[in-house]
């Protein structure tokens, strides 16, 4: 039979418990709104660019593109950028991201490619380490930003393109996470270089457009940019996923931390119950024996 | 009564316009144009310059640093990389955005990094006037 101080300390760190895993709750919540209004603001954009590349892409024929968007030719070498939390405590968030890339570049490897890996975000690195730690090329820390900017997305796009152009690498893709709702989000790969626009909806029916200056130019000048509104688009998606998958994570902990504690409280009860029948029956059979 | 045609001004992180507007004054790379409803569909890039939007309650000014813009049908959009309201341009901002071409310049050495600091140095005197 425990003690019933024990039962009485493990209640009390259990509440404890419950008071830290609500507030966070709560902190994941406000965030949430602010990540999935961040996500909502960029959506315009990111939709527009995508119809406007897809229209571009699709006039472009043969292997005469530029590379960014046809390839370098070959299809040897394979970076994977993924895209994680930098804090965990959010439930399989972290870990279905991982998941995904390790299995993305255990196919790879088995057939024979050379994978690169791109951590952002400390979680996915860590969890990555153990088996994939060689192929580590680069890590982008974001543990330092407070509101997620296109600077950023911009930086990483700068860093794939210069490693592109270095011929580091032939295809890319993103890992991240889709947010669907608080409580479903889907790990997502997505592949970025060379740039894939086949299942964007262009909308309308085709307009011809006058391009200025080229065409060519002109897609010359937008891939790039392709390229870092994919990956903002990405993390703003993974904001939000991060938010909801922790507000959901530590709603669990919290009902469950409650159903402990009533659990805990029926126990300490029966334990004090007992300790009072045992008493008064050394106390009755005391009397007895008098 | 100009003709209205919907017209988005839209930045990565946030939408700034979406509004009826009957001229669109764009800075386009290859030369300034302005855009009227039932204007022939033109995609065309940016550089860094000042939009000016005319809609029935007057005239907003946007300072853009690159993009591209798309006129077609259904109206004009304007995608820029960075953009800001004229009432949000301080002097800090135009300094902070030349000196940041200028070590763009210094480190490329292109004609392109030239020319964009260039362009943004005529566009901050143009929107500060």
């Amino acid at each position: 039979m425990p003690n019933l101080k024990d039962l009485k300390n493990r209640i009390e760190s259990v509440k404890s418990t419950r008071k830290i895993t609500k507030a966070m709750q709560m902190v994941a919540a406000a965030k949430l709104r602010r990540a999935q209004d961040a996500a909502e603001a960029g959506r315009p954009y990111a939709e527009r660019f995508n119809a406007v590349m897809a229209q571009l892409a699709s006039g472009v024929s043969g292997d005469s593109g530029p590379k960014l968007l046809v390839g370098s030719g070959s299809n040897q070498t394979h970076l994977l950028v993924v895209m994680t939390a930098e804090r965990g405590l959010c439930g399989g968030f972290n870990g279905n991201i991982a998941k995904l890339a390790r299995v993305a570049a255990n196919k790879l490897l088995a057939e024979g490619k050379t994978v690169k890996i791109l951590t952002v975000g400390k979680k996915g690195r860590e969890a990555l380490k153990r088996d994939l730690g060689d192929h580590f090329i680069g890590h982008v820390d974001l543990s330092g930003v407070k509101k997620l900017g296109y600077e950023d997305a911009s930086r990483i796009a700068q860093d794939l393109l210069s490693r592109f152009d270095a011929e580091e690498f032939d295809v890319a893709k993103i890992f991240y996470s889709t947010f669907q709702s608080v409580i479903s989000q889907t790990p997502t790969e997505h592949q970025i270089i060379p740039a894939d626009f086949s299942d964007v909806d262009t909308g309308e029916v085709n307009t011809i457009y006058d391009y200025e200056p080229s065409e060519e130019a002109i897609l010359a000048d937008l891939l790039p940019r392709a390229v870092a509104t994919q990956i903002f688009s990405a993390l703003l998606e993974n904001g939000a996923s991060e938010q909801g998958a922790r507000m959901s994570a530590m709603d669990n902990a919290t009902r469950n931390a409650g159903e402990m504690i009533d659990k805990l409280t029926i126990e300490y009860n029966r334990s004090r119950q007992a300790v009072i029948t045992n008493e008064l029956i050394e106390i009755i059979s005391g009397a007895e024996a008098l | 009564m100009a003709e209205m045609m919907q017209f988005d001004l839209v930045s990565p992180e946030r939408r700034l316009a979406s509004v009826q507007a009957s001229e669109v004054q764009i800075p386009g790379a290859e030369g300034d144009f302005t855009a009227m409803a039932l204007h022939a569909p033109v995609i065309t890039t940016l550089r860094p310059g000042v939009l000016k939007v005319v809609t029935p309650s007057g005239t907003d000014e946007y300072l853009v640093t690159g993009g591209f813009a798309e006129v077609g049908a259904a109206g004009t959009s304007v995608l820029a990389e960075r953009a800001y309201a004229k009432a949000d341009v301080t002097p800090e901002l135009l300094e902070d955005l030349i000196k940041e071409a200028n070590m763009q310049r210094d480190a490329a050495n292109t004609d392109m990094a030239a020319k964009y600091a260039d362009d943004l140095v005529a566009a901050s005197t143009q929107i500060s006037a």
